[in-house]
């Protein structure tokens, strides 16, 4: 089922065959409803990865199960293993919170917190405990902005709030958020459905810059997008993973039925 | 093409036809006849409300003003302090019903050899006359051997006669040689219409005209104060466990039906609870403003929790995993975001709790806040009344003075109630945030 293709990086930036996180057998559970069915996939480092499939595919399912996020949910159960550098992130022992700060999260819709922006950027070091005195937290606070290319915008308005700024503005300021923490890992769930083609333009760019540092896995209903800025990609289907390789592969030569019916638009 | 011709024939189109003229015509007389039901219920709240404020204010306004006489008083010597020795004790115990009495005399030479004329003079004096006197005294001793012209509180009847609200005959309680008297003060400028000071700085009084609200307001203060104490941290610290960390299963449901019950029994019920709890059980003091305000904590508590469980509620579910995406722990997310965000609504259903509960007297009747309570209590452990008893109170007293000093604390508890609404709605509106 899964085909694994090496192929060619598209980008000259030296690739890690390193494996920042493996799924084995995941299964998640709401309630009655089997949501995703014994996944097994592996996220390179320095890779963006891309979960593309049709709606209800269990893609954002899985993403949510990188960082517990599916612990939130009521109901929600999860079997199976996920290994983030070799230790397992549903192990009792492990911290949820120290997983959150090593595997950061952007979410669909831009969601600051209603407070000024460099707070925004602030929040996730505070708690952390990364910086404590106010120079300190100042550089991260502007090294963020910078990374996540939004500081030449709003370097003079650091003190209004964050919810002033423009959608992807504001989406720039959650990745902003994210890497503050300097995880590891970015999960993005669909973080520019609610962008203009403008904006969108400008995250997607900011998300290939990002994959020097960071392992990126992204969930993206726009194959474009998924063809644009990943570097492999897996197809979901009715929960389960039907297929996953190098991005160029999946878009030019599809292995199975079912993912080349989704990308050439027969359904999704 | 005729194909297209046949289904454009066969399909009526819309809005055309007598037919559809009608049911259009239909329309808009039910809208119009839906729009009179909701003007016409707003028009009878609005009449039904004029009606109340201006029946109670009509009542009540004259009440904050009270009848003064001008007196020429000599305080004499003599009267006062016979021994001389302007001890505390004795100028605090002197005769200074003689003192008026004497003033009254130099004011209307011709009671001075006839008792019943001057004991009808005597009537016309408030006790409070006296006790303004001795204050006077008491401050400066060296008033003895002085003589002033001095405006003195009127009795009752002079006072109610003067505001029309009792006849001008013997059933006012005033002799004719009173009367008389009284409509030549008038004439002369002798008798005035004053502030009414005595309604604010008293307590209550079996005189009307020395009775005031301020053990009442004092006692009703106390009494919110340990509502807002205690219901306020418990309601919150309920809500935001049950919202944010309970997990949900029979057992929170049960609590919540169970909240959502107790928020709609009756207040009397609450009291019949502290009674048997706060007073027979934990045996606390009777009639105090402590024991009201748990009384007030146990009505209130179940509205607290409840809208502050609804304030929790709308704040969007993508602060909570914005929060807990960075790695925040489940109370940093509800102290740093949810809370913070939750407060104004969190507050405006305090407030409003608070202004139901200022308002409630049946479980004040139930712990004993009814007595007559003449002091201003000095703490929440000394017995009081509070402002919606007094008002029970003072409609149950027979005389007519007490009837515009019942509505005038119907005014005042507006006052308060309208007050504490307009600061919830300020809050609303200054914190209000939109998404």
């Amino acid at each position: 089922m899964i085909s694994e293709a090496q192929s060619t990086q598209q980008s000259s930036r030296p690739a890690s065959d390193a494996v920042k996180m493996r799924a084995t057998d995941a299964n998640v559970y709401y309630g009655e409803k089997h949501a995703l069915k014994g996944v097994n996939l592996e996220i390179k480092a320095h890779e963006v990865t891309a979960l593309i499939g049709p709606s209800g595919c269990g893609k954002s399912t899985f993403l949510r199960c990188l960082n517990r996020m599916n612990d939130l949910i009521e109901g929600a159960r999860v079997t199976g293993e996920i290994v983030l550098d070799g230790s397992d992130i549903y192990d009792r022992d492990l911290d949820v919170v120290h997983l959150r700060a090593r595997v950061g999260m952007v979410f669909q819709k831009p969601n600051p917190f209603p407070k000024s922006i460099y707070d925004n950027v602030a929040y996730g070091p505070r708690i952390h405990g990364l910086a404590k005195s106010g120079p300190d937290l100042d550089e991260i606070v502007i090294s963020s902005l910078e990374r996540a290319g939004l500081y030449a915008e709003v370097k003079d308005r650091l003190n209004e709030p964050g919810t002033g700024l423009s959608g992807g503005q504001q989406q720039r300021l959650c990745i902003a958020r994210a890497i503050a923490v300097s995880p590891e890992v970015i999960l993005m769930d669909e973080p520019c459905s609610a962008l203009d083609p403008i904006a969108t333009a400008k995250v997607e760019e900011l998300i290939d810059e990002l994959r020097e540092n960071f392992t990126i896995v992204i969930v993206t209903h726009s194959m474009q997008q998924a063809a644009r800025v990943s570097q492999r990609t897996a197809f979901f289907h009715l929960g389960e993973l039907i297929e996953v390789g190098a991005t160029e592969k999946i878009f030019t030569n599809p292995q199975h039925k079912l993912t080349q019916g989704y990308i050439t638009g027969r359904f999704g | 093409m005729t194909e297209l011709g046949m289904t454009q024939s066969t399909q009526p189109k819309i809005g055309v036809g007598s037919d559809a003229e009608k049911r259009l015509k239909a329309r808009y007389r039910a809208e119009k006849r839906f729009r009179a039901y909701g003007l016409f219920s707003i028009g009878i709240a609005l009449f039904f409300l004029a009606v109340l404020l201006t029946s109670i204010v009509s009542r009540g306004w004259s009440a904050f003003t009270m009848s003064y006489i001008q007196l020429p008083v000599t305080f004499d010597a003599e009267t006062i302090d016979p021994d001389g020795t302007r001890e505390h004790s004795a100028l605090s115990t002197a005769d200074y019903r003689g003192v008026i009495s004497a003033a009254l005399e130099k004011k209307f030479p011709e009671i001075a050899d006839d008792r019943t004329a001057r004991r009808d003079a005597q009537k016309m004096i408030s006790q409070g006359a006296e006790l303004e006197l001795r204050k006077m005294v008491l401050a400066n001793p060296n008033l003895i051997g002085t003589s002033a012209d001095l405006w003195l509180p009127a009795s009752s009847s002079v006072d109610q006669v003067v505001k029309g609200n009792a006849a001008h005959d013997e059933s006012s309680g005033l002799s004719d040689g009173a009367l008389a008297k009284l409509d030549q003060m008038v004439r002369s400028g002798a008798l005035k219409r004053r502030f009414n000071t005595y309604l604010f700085t008293n307590g209550d009084s079996r005189q009307p005209e020395l009775a005031g609200l301020l053990g009442a307001v004092v006692g009703s203060f106390y009494s919110l104060a340990i509502t807002l104490i205690l219901s306020f941290p418990l309601g919150v610290a309920a809500a935001i466990y049950l919202e944010e960390f309970a997990s949900k299963n029979r057992w929170t449901d049960l609590i919540e039906v169970n909240i959502n019950n107790l928020a709609a029994v009756p207040s009397i019920v609450f009291g019949l609870l502290a009674l048997e709890i706060f007073l027979n059980v934990m045996g606390l003091p009777r009639s105090t403003p402590l024991v009201g305000g748990l009384a007030l904590t146990l009505v209130s508590l179940p509205t607290i929790i409840i809208s502050a469980r609804v304030a929790l509620k709308a704040v969007p579910p993508w602060i909570r995993e914005a929060a807990q995406g960075l790695g925040a722990s489940r109370q940093q997310m509800v102290m740093h975001h949810v809370l913070p965000l939750a407060m104004p609504g969190i507050l405006t259903g305090t407030i409003i709790a608070m202004a139901r509960a200022i308002g409630e007297s049946a479980p004040l009747l139930m712990i004993g806040m009814v007595a007559f309570v003449v002091d201003t209590p000095a703490t929440p452990l000394d017995p009081s009344t509070a402002l919606p008893v007094q008002v029970y109170l003072w409609a149950a007293s027979s005389e007519r003075a007490f009837v515009e000093r019942t509505s005038a604390a119907i005014i005042v508890l507006l006052v308060f109630l309208a007050v504490m609404n307009a600061t919830a709605i300020y809050l609303r509106k200054k914190f209000e945030r939109r998404w």
